[in-house]
């Protein structure tokens, strides 16, 4: 996983509350073994006019003008802003991995649905939750300024814009994995031990959940 | 002061704390062919091992056709995904209940009818359905492919402790109501996000009184809710469904688990971090009309006008749904006709469900303007289980297509699909745009409502039929 620490990028506006998992990435693309290539079909259905399939050639694809990833302004942009509840539906891992191969490294929003939350951490992806005003206030200034940037700066819990500065929550753990970019099954067996003496004791306890029972 | 079934169940599993996060031991681990190639492929690229082979149960369940099965998966990258889970689960030696084998069927169904759902278990799978398996007393939750591989190599998750939430629904439900007009009711109440981050726990007299199958279909949609688990406490309905089930103990160790599991429930003086209260004998039968499982009301009711809110934020959501789902503002839900109708899905795709359907459906035909009116049974058992009663015989009889087991048209990995402007009455769990097919305009509704839709072309609120 690459770490993230301090990221400067163009702001992606997506005016909308309630962007599920199958809008970011739908069903057809999750047919593949791997974690990569998504990218262009991110939000394929609003993207393009046309139905996509995977293995597809998306440069001959009829594109959505009005979708906001097809304006021009925005096309390089590696912050995407949101409205509530972001993320919502499928646990698909397949959606952050659409994100991260667009080139998004940082998701803002007022909220986020949990599985996608932690999903976004796991695959370098940075999702911050703001308050409704300020997003309305990053909102406002995004649409008046072409290639508007700001800054995010995860070691100090701070988001920079023009001369305003906001600070944001996060979880230290998940915190630390991020910036250091690392792997946390390789964490977790540091305690190898640990978990080895407790399944011992669990299974003692509860000698039906041992899975030998069949 | 006492604590909530979910507390009671998590804190049995935590290895260790650190800080505000918990290692959690994992006791069952669910795994289908959508979300887990990436994380056997890690773990043959970290050179790692399954730390207990045992805990996992595999099925392909969202690729699958469900049509004859004899011929090969005509789609090559669906059939490349169920063919990897194959290798995969032969290369580590994992037991699969493979797509012919009459045990197949979608992974929320096959769980607990083999008895691997037990009380006070952990269970996880890569598929946000997974809240299910609460229905049993068990924190059960949906998890991402990283997750799965760590499961799958640690038998542990990193997790926060979630907040706890009492959903209180007390009263006798009406005729035709069923646990889905619940789960859409409350859905409707505390919107998508109303659950995120908190487990919630079902209880009150009109969760008592619905069977397991109703309580699976409940906790199924907690997700819908934004939360992650939803659970009910254990009672002799519980352990009766669990009994003599293959994978659930036998003997002595059936007589020490029972003696455990009573005790699986909220304490009486239990805190919760929320509470909503339900009278659940106004609950009608629902019908969402829009994009989101909140977009929902009543079968008495009309599709909002997007006017009628000062939200802006919300009613520029409510026009772009009436704009996709193409219907106009204060239309009577009693008005929308359909064209093909969905009974099936981890949602709704248990034997209940097929024989309230059926029982609807009798001796009637479908009506001529639908296009088609799929049964999808939930599992090969199932689907077995319905033959022996004839059910097949009502479904096909009244024109509807009787189907092998899979998730098919509840998010169309298959060939199952709606094809654009098509509408759906549907007993799956979402409503999202092009969820069933693109362009596709999706109604969540129970299979009663659904079997009726089927018969009348429309919706009709099936406490007027018969």
């Amino acid at each position: 996983m690459s770490p993230l620490n301090i990221h400067k990028g163009i702001v992606i506006p997506l005016d909308r509350a309630n962007v599920d998992t199958d809008a970011i990435i739908p069903k057809q693309f999750l047919k593949s073994i791997k974690k990569t290539g998504f990218g262009p079909n991110l939000f394929d259905e609003w993207r393009y006019l046309d139905h996509g399939e995977p293995g597809q050639d998306n440069s001959k694809r009829r594109t959505n003008p009005d979708f906001v990833l097809n304006i021009p302004r925005y096309k390089d942009g590696s912050i995407l802003i949101a409205r509530e509840n972001f993320g919502c539906g499928s646990s698909r891992e397949h959606a952050p991995w659409a994100l991260l191969d667009f080139g998004i490294r940082v998701v803002i929003a007022p909220s986020f649905a949990d599985i996608f939350y932690g999903n976004c951490f796991k695959n370098g992806i940075l999702p911050i939750t703001l308050d409704k005003i300020t997003m309305d206030h990053i909102f406002t200034k995004v649409e008046k300024k072409i290639g508007y940037e700001i800054t995010v700066n995860l070691q100090k819990q701070k988001i920079y814009y023009d001369s305003e500065t906001v600070s944001f929550e996060v979880d230290s753990f998940k915190k630390s994995c991020l910036l250091d970019g690392l792997d946390d099954i390789g964490l977790t067996l540091k305690n190898k031990i640990n978990i080895e003496n407790f399944e011992k004791k669990y299974h003692e306890s509860f000698p039906w959940l041992n899975g030998e029972e069949s | 002061m006492g604590i909530s079934l979910y507390e009671k169940v998590f804190n049995r599993h935590v290895v260790q704390k650190d800080e505000n996060t918990y290692l959690l031991y994992i006791d069952r681990h669910l795994v289908h062919e959508v979300t887990s190639p990436q994380a056997f492929e890690g773990i043959r690229i970290s050179n790692r091992n399954i730390w207990r082979k045992n805990s996992i149960i595999a099925v392909p369940d969202h690729n699958v056709p469900t049509t004859d099965r004899t011929v090969k998966i005509k789609d090559p990258i669906s059939r490349i995904q169920v063919e990897t889970l194959d290798k995969n689960c032969e290369e580590f030696d994992l037991l699969q209940f493979k797509m012919n084998d009459r045990r197949q069927g979608i992974v929320h169904v096959v769980g607990p009818e083999q008895g691997s759902t037990l009380p006070g278990m952990t269970i996880v799978c890569g598929d946000s359905h997974t809240s299910t398996h609460g229905a049993f007393g068990a924190i059960a939750m949906g998890i991402g492919t990283s997750e799965v591989e760590h499961v799958l190599t640690t038998q542990c998750l990193i997790v926060n402790k979630f907040k706890t939430m009492r959903v209180k629904v007390n009263g006798d439900l009406q005729y035709g109501v069923t646990a889905k007009d619940v789960a859409l009711e409350i859905i409707g109440k505390i919107g998508t996000a109303g659950g995120t981050g908190h487990a919630i726990e079902f209880t009150g007299t009109s969760i008592q009184s619905l069977s397991m199958e109703g309580r699976m279909t409940l906790c199924n949609m907690a997700i819908e809710a934004g939360s992650r688990v939803g659970l009910i406490g254990v009672d002799d309905k519980t352990i009766e469904y669990i009994e003599d089930k293959p994978l659930a103990p036998k003997g002595d160790l059936w007589e020490k688990a029972k003696k455990d599991w009573v005790t699986l429930v909220s304490d009486e003086d239990a805190r919760f971090d929320s509470e909503i209260e339900i009278d659940g004998s106004l609950i009608e039968p629902q019908v969402t009309w829009g994009t989101s499982p909140e977009m929902v009301v009543s079968i008495t009711s009309k599709v909002p006008n997007p006017a009628n809110f000062s939200d802006k934020t919300l009613s520029s959501s409510y026009q772009t749904a009436l704009k996709y789902m193409n219907l106009k503002p204060e239309t009577p839900i009693n008005e929308i006709s359909i064209d093909k109708v969905f009974i099936g899905s981890c949602t709704n795709s248990r034997i209940e469900d097929l024989r309230a359907a059926a029982s609807i459906v009798g001796t009637k035909k479908i009506a001529k303007n639908i296009k088609l009116a799929l049964v999808v049974p939930g599992s090969g058992l199932v689907k077995h289980q319905a033959e022996a009663e004839g059910l097949d015989k009502v479904f096909r009889n009244a024109g509807f297509e009787w189907r092998e087991p899979g998730c098919s048209m509840c998010l169309a990995m298959n060939a199952d699909k709606l094809e654009p402007g098509e509408r759906c009455a549907s007993t799956s769990n979402r409503n999202f745009e092009g969820r069933q097919g693109q362009g596709g305009r999706t109604h969540l509704v129970s299979p009663q409502m659904a079997a009726a839709a089927a018969i009348y072309g429309k919706f009709v609120d099936i406490r007027e039929i018969n």
